[in-house]
Order: structure tokens, then sequence, then C-alpha cells
């Protein structure tokens, strides 16, 4: 299999806060890679590294391929309200492809993510799933050699969420899409993922790569009762737990007070 | 109708006031409005020579003042608005240019242009050249970081960039500026007019008075209110246009 990505010993500081260091992956052709790590780890570090928005101080990132997209976990602010849905598609496009093929290719994105009647409104006229889906439909007309998305489900729902998450899944399969999606939800990066990579507290560093032994076609409600989910879920919630016994401590430390205090309310 | 009606009531009243007033008063400065508009409408109407020759000119001068203004400020308050260290060595320099009264500026204007249009159009385009500038430097500055990552992340190209989000997204800024400059256009039009030339409507205002025709200055008066109400009007509904894709309320964002 060929790398699309390949990561090596990459570290960033800001002035005197190290937010990564050392880290080393690669992201194979056509896999669904998820980074998964407490909030504020330096996650969306590694994603503006890899995505050429900040230069690391250290180590480099290779990407197989001239161009990545990127969907951001705030689609209103991603997306041009000036524009119409397919406006917002082909703007990236502009630069490369010509007027016909444009709208050819807009029209066959919006269609993949269901949104083809949506087509001449403005995005503010959506819902946020709904403009959450423009931006990935952005991102796959653009053809990128990686997509890359930053905790794209975090400002939706819990329905929305699943329907989205399961929409990923299937436009992927079709179109063999390599994808790094960064995520802070444990349950969400197992149930997308081909491969988990779980990051400790700042500075981030790699904790873990897990192979997710599940089958591709996955479902809402089997795959999260399924015992691999289940077991491989609780491994990288304990995994994310080790890196910051402090604050841990104190927390539990906390949790156990108030349930002995209610206990004690209990008994009266 | 109820509408038409609510919005005009109020100026309907005071003219008719006015009317009964100048009547009862029979004061020459103040003639009743039924003369000013008839005077109004033979002088400025009726009159082919007044329209050529002061309007026309009057108009021209205005708009070309404004669009050259605008031309200016845009561009460079859009450059200005994207850079901080620009902003940082320029903006003393723009807060005090902007503090100068424009009409302070006539007289230098008369040394550098003579008298003629050149002044008049320095005057115009150096008065409403701050509001455009200053709100296209803010427009551009709210640019959110969301849609420059976005930009950056797709390679979109420097003139995209600009003309494709910036300056969309700088737009209604740039309209507040363009609303204000028009209104102050009209005033240093008038102002430019007044001294060293006898082409214009500000300048046939002066003659009116120095005739003691107080009803033909009243009329004057009239006509820059209406071309003031008129220009103001068209520029709202290129406005309203240009503005559509702004989300118009809460209650139909989620339509």
């Amino acid at each position: 299999m060929t790398n699309m990505l390949e990561v090596a010993d990459l570290g960033h500081t800001y002035g005197e806060h190290q937010a990564i260091a050392g880290l080393s992956f690669n992201v194979g052709a056509g896999e669904l890679v998820c980074v998964v790590g407490p909030s504020g780890c330096g996650k969306s570090t590694l994603l503006r590294t890899i995505s050429g928005l900040i230069t690391p101080s250290h180590g480099s990132v290779d990407l197989n391929g001239d161009h990545l997209a990127v969907v951001f976990q705030d689609y209103s602010r991603s997306l041009f309200p000036w524009l119409s849905v397919q406006g917002n598609v082909e703007f990236p496009l502009r630069r490369t492809t010509k007027r016909a093929e444009r709208r050819r290719r807009a029209a066959e994105a919006l269609e993949w993510v269901g949104l083809t009647d949506a087509a001449k409104k403005n995005p503010w006229q959506l819902s946020g799933g709904m403009q959450q889906r423009v931006a990935i439909a952005r991102a796959l007309a653009y053809q990128p050699s990686l997509l890359l998305m930053d905790e794209p489900f975090a400002s939706v729902d819990a329905q929305t969420r699943f329907e989205l998450e399961d929409l990923l899944l299937k436009v992927r399969r079709e179109l063999g899409a390599t994808v790094l999606v960064v995520t802070h939800d444990i349950d969400e990066a197992v149930y997308l993922g081909d491969r988990i990579l779980v990051l400790s507290g700042s500075p981030a560093r790699l904790v873990a790569d897990l192979k997710v032994d599940l089958p591709a076609v996955r479902d809402q409600v089997t795959t999260r009762t399924d015992e691999k989910f289940v077991t491989l879920r609780s491994r990288v919630a304990r995994l994310l737990n080790v890196g910051k016994p402090t604050v841990d401590i104190a927390k539990w430390a906390a949790a156990e007070r108030e349930s002995l205090a209610e206990e004690a309310l209990a008994d009266r | 109708m109820n509408r038409f009606l609510q919005r005009w009531t109020v100026f309907g009243g005071i003219v008719a006031c006015w009317q009964l007033f100048a009547w009862l008063g029979d004061n020459p400065f103040f003639p009743p409005p039924s003369q000013i508009l008839t005077a109004a409408w033979e002088w400025w109407v009726l009159e082919p020579s007044n329209v050529t020759d002061h309007i026309l000119p009057s108009v021209g001068r205005l708009l070309t003042g404004w669009l050259v203004a605008a031309g200016i400020g845009i561009s460079l308050g859009l450059l200005l608005g994207r850079s901080d260290t620009a902003m940082q060595y320029a903006g003393p320099l723009l807060t005090f240019l902007r503090s100068i009264p424009p009409p302070a500026l006539v007289p230098v204007f008369l040394l550098l242009f003579k008298t003629g249009t050149s002044m008049q159009l320095a005057t115009i385009v150096f008065g409403v050249l701050w509001p455009i500038l200053l709100n296209s430097v803010d427009g551009a500055r709210s640019v959110d970081v969301t849609k420059l990552d976005t930009s950056l992340v797709f390679q979109i190209p420097r003139a995209q960039w600009v003309l494709g989000v910036v300056l969309p997204a700088a737009s209604p800024k740039i309209f507040a500026g363009l609303r204000v400059s028009l209104s102050l256009s009209l005033v240093l039009m008038v102002i430019s007019e007044l001294v060293g030339t006898d082409s214009g409507i500000g300048s046939q205002l002066m003659v009116a008075q120095r005739e003691f025709d107080y009803t033909r200055m009243w009329a004057g008066i009239v006509l820059l209110g209406a071309i003031g109400y008129g220009l103001n009007t068209a520029l709202l509904a290129v406005e309203r246009r240009a503005l559509a894709w702004q989300p118009r309320s809460l209650d139909d964002q989620h339509a």
C-alpha cells in the first residue's frame, strides 16, 4: 500500500509551549485514520502543520500529491455566505477547471452528499448538518490526495452526527478517498476509523497506533454494540487517561466525594 | 398605502405649516413652498440651458469625485486592511488627514488647480475618501480566520482571494462608507461651487442671493435636496441587490 501521508518526527513549539513532540506515522492510500486525544492536547496544531497552515518547528510532513482539502469544525464560517451552495463547491475549482467541468463536478459531489435540490440555495438557508455536507461536498469535488477533517461533527446534534458519520463512511467507500479525522470523541474514532492514533496530553505524543478490526460496512446500532467495538473503545479510553495523572486524581477524588455525599443522603 | 401615508405625513405636515406661516408672515426671506416649487419647476426644469450649464456639470462632478474616491478608497482600504504592518505605519497619517475639514483645503486646491473642475473634483475626492477608505479597512479586517484558512488550504490564487473573499466579506461595511460619502459629496460639490466659478448649482445659489431673488435661492436648495434624495435612493437599490446574499433575519435562517 502506498502512503499518501508520511509524518516524521514532527514537533512544534509556540514560544515556550510545546504543542506536539516527536510524532511519526503514515496514512496509506484509501485509509481512514482517526486521531484522538484529550482536549487541548495539540490536535489542532497537528492538523494545521499537516495542512500547511503553519510550518512545523521540527520534523517533516510529506504528502503524496499536491493538494489536500480540509473540512473545518466551524462550517458556518468556512462556507462563503455570498455564494450559493453550488458556488461554494465550485469555488476551489476555479483555478484549475473549466466552467462546464466545474459544474459537472459540483453537481456530482452534491449528489454524493444528497444535496442536489439545495444547489441554488444560500448556505445560511440550510441547517447545520446540511451546511457541513456542503463543506464535505466542496472537499470531495476538489479531489484531494488527502481529506483532513477537524472535529467535523462536533457542532451538530447527535442525530445529525450519526447521519454525517454514515455519510462519510459511504462516500469514502465509494470513492476510495484517503481521510484523516481529528476528533476528541472516542466512540466516533472507533466507529469511523480503519486505524486510530491515540495522542497523549500536551505536548501531544503518539501513545498507540491501533487497528480497528471491524467490517468496512458499519451500522450505528449493531456496530456500536459489537464486542470488538466495546473492547476497543475501553482500550482507547484507558489509554487517554494515561499521561495526565494529576488532573485525573483531582477529578477522581471530587467524584468520589460526590458519590460519598450522595450515599450519605440516601442512607438517611 | 398605509405605509406610504406613514412615511410622508410628517413631511407633508411641515410643508403645509410652512405654507401657512409664509402666507401669514409675508416675509420676503421666506417665500411659501408653492412659490418655491413653481420657481424650481420654471427655473430648473423648463430652462434647458440651466440643465446643461448647471445641473449636469454639478451632478457630473459629484459622481466623478465620488467614484474616483470609491476606487481609491476601496482598493487602498482592502490592501491596508489585510496588512497589519501597513496599517501600523499608515494609521496615524490616516487619522490626521481625515481630521482635516475638507472645506479648509479649498484655498489650497484653488492655489494648486486654479478655479474650475479639477479644483472642485480635488475637494470632493479628498473629502469623501475617508469614510470609504476607513470602512473598507474595517471590512477587510473582519474576514474571519476560518475563511482565510479555507482559502489557504484550497490554494486560492491571490486575485480570487481578494475579489472573491475579501471584497464580498467587506462589502456591507464598504456600502456603509459609500452611503456616508455620497451625502458628503453633495455638500462638498456645493461648497466647491461657491467660490470662483459661474457654473453649477452652488454658484447659482450665490447669484440668486446676490440678486435678492430669494425664491430662486430656495428653489436651488430644494433642487439639491431632491438630488440628494434621488442619489441615496438609487444607491440603496444597488446595495440591496449587491448584498442580497446576506441572511435577512433569524426567522428565515432555517426555512
